[in-house]
């Protein structure tokens, strides 16, 4: 049987995400949290690897005390050991400083597989998997939109990249970031969503992680935040309303201003 | 060795061509490089790619540095790792610049958590600021929030930078410099990662990403016959077609083209919108793009609101009056 850690992020669904004109910030009010996407791909696959070949399943999360609900999602999935990394010297890490944590936690697991997501639809970094393979000296497959379990040990990856894919095979202990098309990730079990709130989230604090303290959160984190504005999208446009052939002049004359067509089409 | 102070771009090249965000990221270099006098250098890995290095020098920089070995000829994350990061470890870079492909966003990564650094993924902008330090501006929270970043107390600094987001510089009939190659040790890496088959996907799907212009439509087109028009658009205006989700599921045109939430995210100069309504997971995946234009006949239309030029109308009869005057 197989040791299968799946790292997974409650994120505000930004598709909800709304700004806040006035002030100029985002409305995180009523915006629903869930399981990153891609994150769940990750956690599908290890459930299906589970169905097929046996495996234990232990999801990981880093976050506030309120990351457990995704945790508890989880485990109503199909997952058999659920973790929760929370410590105030934790909040406001970057990737670099997330990676090294969630790696320490790791190296106290077992673990032939990580699955984690190819991005948070928060961040978008596309960091954290890639970094914890580094962190833990093991092969990374990013972009895993295909992977079959062969004999052996060996793991062949079916690479999505921007013109075509690839077929890489690897030796495991292997560290894997889902892309949506690798699967479709199920919903939770019914028979398990009552049971799983009897069950304990682990909760780990920085006590029982081996690192150095000086690499955690903000203060660990190579880089910083120096400031963040709210997109100015919509309001500004302007409207035409014409006939079609005004509207096509008007249109021409602001690509040409906008340099964004030859000039010479506009006469 | 002392620091060099450098940027670093590391390059990609594709079948043989350097692939176009090298370029622009010398380009974006170079203007970068005028606060503290940084000298621009490239590095190149592969194999047999002296005539490659050749072709990078007539760009302007500083310096062309190329690793030449049969280990490199296709991309793996373990070579391409261990010799990014001897190479930075003998030359110090302050700054490394990466494109954020599919190869550069596996690889810059793995560089940044080997040289204990931060890394910026995606940025939009870049700057030196008046004091000499290095800001990168990149979208988060689904394109809603702008977020400058700085990386002040590890070098190198690092950040991936998207395709067609810099223009790309003019290349020189003479070079700027001659490509010094460099020697490193392969005999202690282990490269993990057998690749056993690469498979590119036809060309006709052009990919959408890395697209400037981009004439995308909805349900108002109609059906196949308004992409024709679209399509004829699109190359008169030298870009590509781009769909919403319900014209993927009436099977209009190809799962390639779909922007959106499950579609794919884009970012181009142009983004013409005909026929979209704007559901918010249409908006989500296009958002970012510089300038966009919306064609409905719908004031109302959620995509009227995000436009920076919203046109009210019939796309069947704008659109074929654009066409017209394009081709006069």
């Amino acid at each position: 049987m197989i040791n299968i850690v799946c790292c997974i992020k409650q994120v505000p669904d930004t598709t909800e995400v709304r700004i806040d004109k006035e002030k100029g910030t985002l409305i995180r009010k009523g915006v629903p949290s869930i399981i990153n996407p891609e994150d769940k791909n990750g956690l599908e696959q290890a459930l299906l690897i589970k169905e097929q070949n046996g495996a234990f399943i232990t999801v990981l999360t880093m976050g506030p005390p309120q990351a457990k609900q995704a945790l508890y999602e989880a485990l109503a999935m199909g997952a058999d050991r659920a973790i929760l990394l929370s410590d105030s010297a934790f909040a406001g890490a970057d990737t670099w400083s997330t990676s090294l944590t969630l790696a320490a936690a790791i190296k106290k697991l077992d673990y032939d597989l990580i699955f984690t997501g190819r991005q948070a639809i928060d961040g978008d970094t596309a960091q954290v998997g890639p970094e914890i393979a580094e962190h833990l000296n093991i092969p990374q497959a990013t972009y895993a939109s295909g992977m079959i379990l062969k004999d052996k040990g060996l793991v062949e990856v079916k690479r999505a990249l921007d013109d075509g894919y690839e077929r890489i095979e690897y030796a495991m202990p292997l560290l894997i970031t889902a892309v949506k098309e690798l699967n479709q990730p199920r919903y939770m079990k019914p028979s398990l969503i009552f049971k799983v709130f009897q069950r304990q989230i682990e909760v780990w604090t920085k006590e029982d992680l081996e690192i150095d303290q000086t690499q955690l959160g903000l203060k660990g984190s190579p880089t910083q935040v120096r400031k963040s504005v709210t997109r100015e999208i919509g309001g500004a446009g302007e409207v035409i309303k014409t006939n079609p052939k005004e509207a096509v002049d008007i249109l021409l004359k602001t690509l040409n201003k906008k340099k964004l067509i030859r000039s010479q089409v506009i006469s | 060795m002392n620091p060099s102070n450098a940027i670093l771009i590391i390059a990609e090249h594709r079948e043989g061509n350097i692939h176009p965000v090298t370029y622009e990221l010398m380009n974006k270099a170079k203007q970068l490089s005028e606060v503290k006098n940084n000298p621009v250098q490239v590095l190149l890995l592969g194999d047999l790619v002296e005539q490659l290095a050749k072709d990078l020098s007539h760009y302007e920089c500083d310096g062309v540095f190329y690793i030449q070995n049969p280990q490199l000829s296709t991309y793996n994350t373990d070579a391409y790792t261990h010799c990014v990061t001897t190479f930075i470890k003998e030359t110090h870079p302050e700054i490394v610049l990466i494109g954020a492909t599919a190869q550069g966003r596996d690889l810059a990564p793995r560089i940044a958590a080997r040289n204990k650094t931060g890394l910026t993924a995606d940025c939009t902008a870049l700057e030196m600021d008046e004091n000499g330090t290095f800001l990168m501006t990149r979208p988060a929270f689904g394109g809603n929030l702008m977020a400058t970043i700085t990386c002040e107390n590890h070098i190198p600094r690092m950040s991936t930078v998207r395709p067609g987001v810099f223009a790309k510089g003019q290349r020189s009939d003479t070079t700027y410099c001659e490509p010094v190659k460099k020697e490193i040790d392969f005999s202690d890496i282990a490269i993990r990662g057998r690749l056993l088959e690469t498979i590119k996907e036809k060309k006709q799907t052009a990919n959408i990403s890395e697209s400037n212009v981009l004439i995308a439509g909805g349900r108002g087109m109609g059906g196949k016959k308004g992409f024709e028009l679209l399509q004829k658009l699109a190359e008169l205006m030298g870009g590509t077609i781009a769909a919403s989700r319900p014209v993927i599921d009436q099977g209009w045109v190809d799962k390639a083209y779909q922007v959106g939430q499950t579609g794919k995210t884009v970012r181009p100069r142009l983004y013409i919108a005909c026929g979209i309504s704007g559901a918010l997971q249409h908006i989500a995946g296009m958002q970012e793009s510089d300038f966009i234009i919306a064609i409905n006949k719908n004031e109302d239309a959620p995509i009227m609101k995000i436009a920076d030029l919203a046109i009210v109308g019939d796309v069947h009869k704008i659109i074929p009056e654009m066409i017209a005057r394009l081709e006069s």
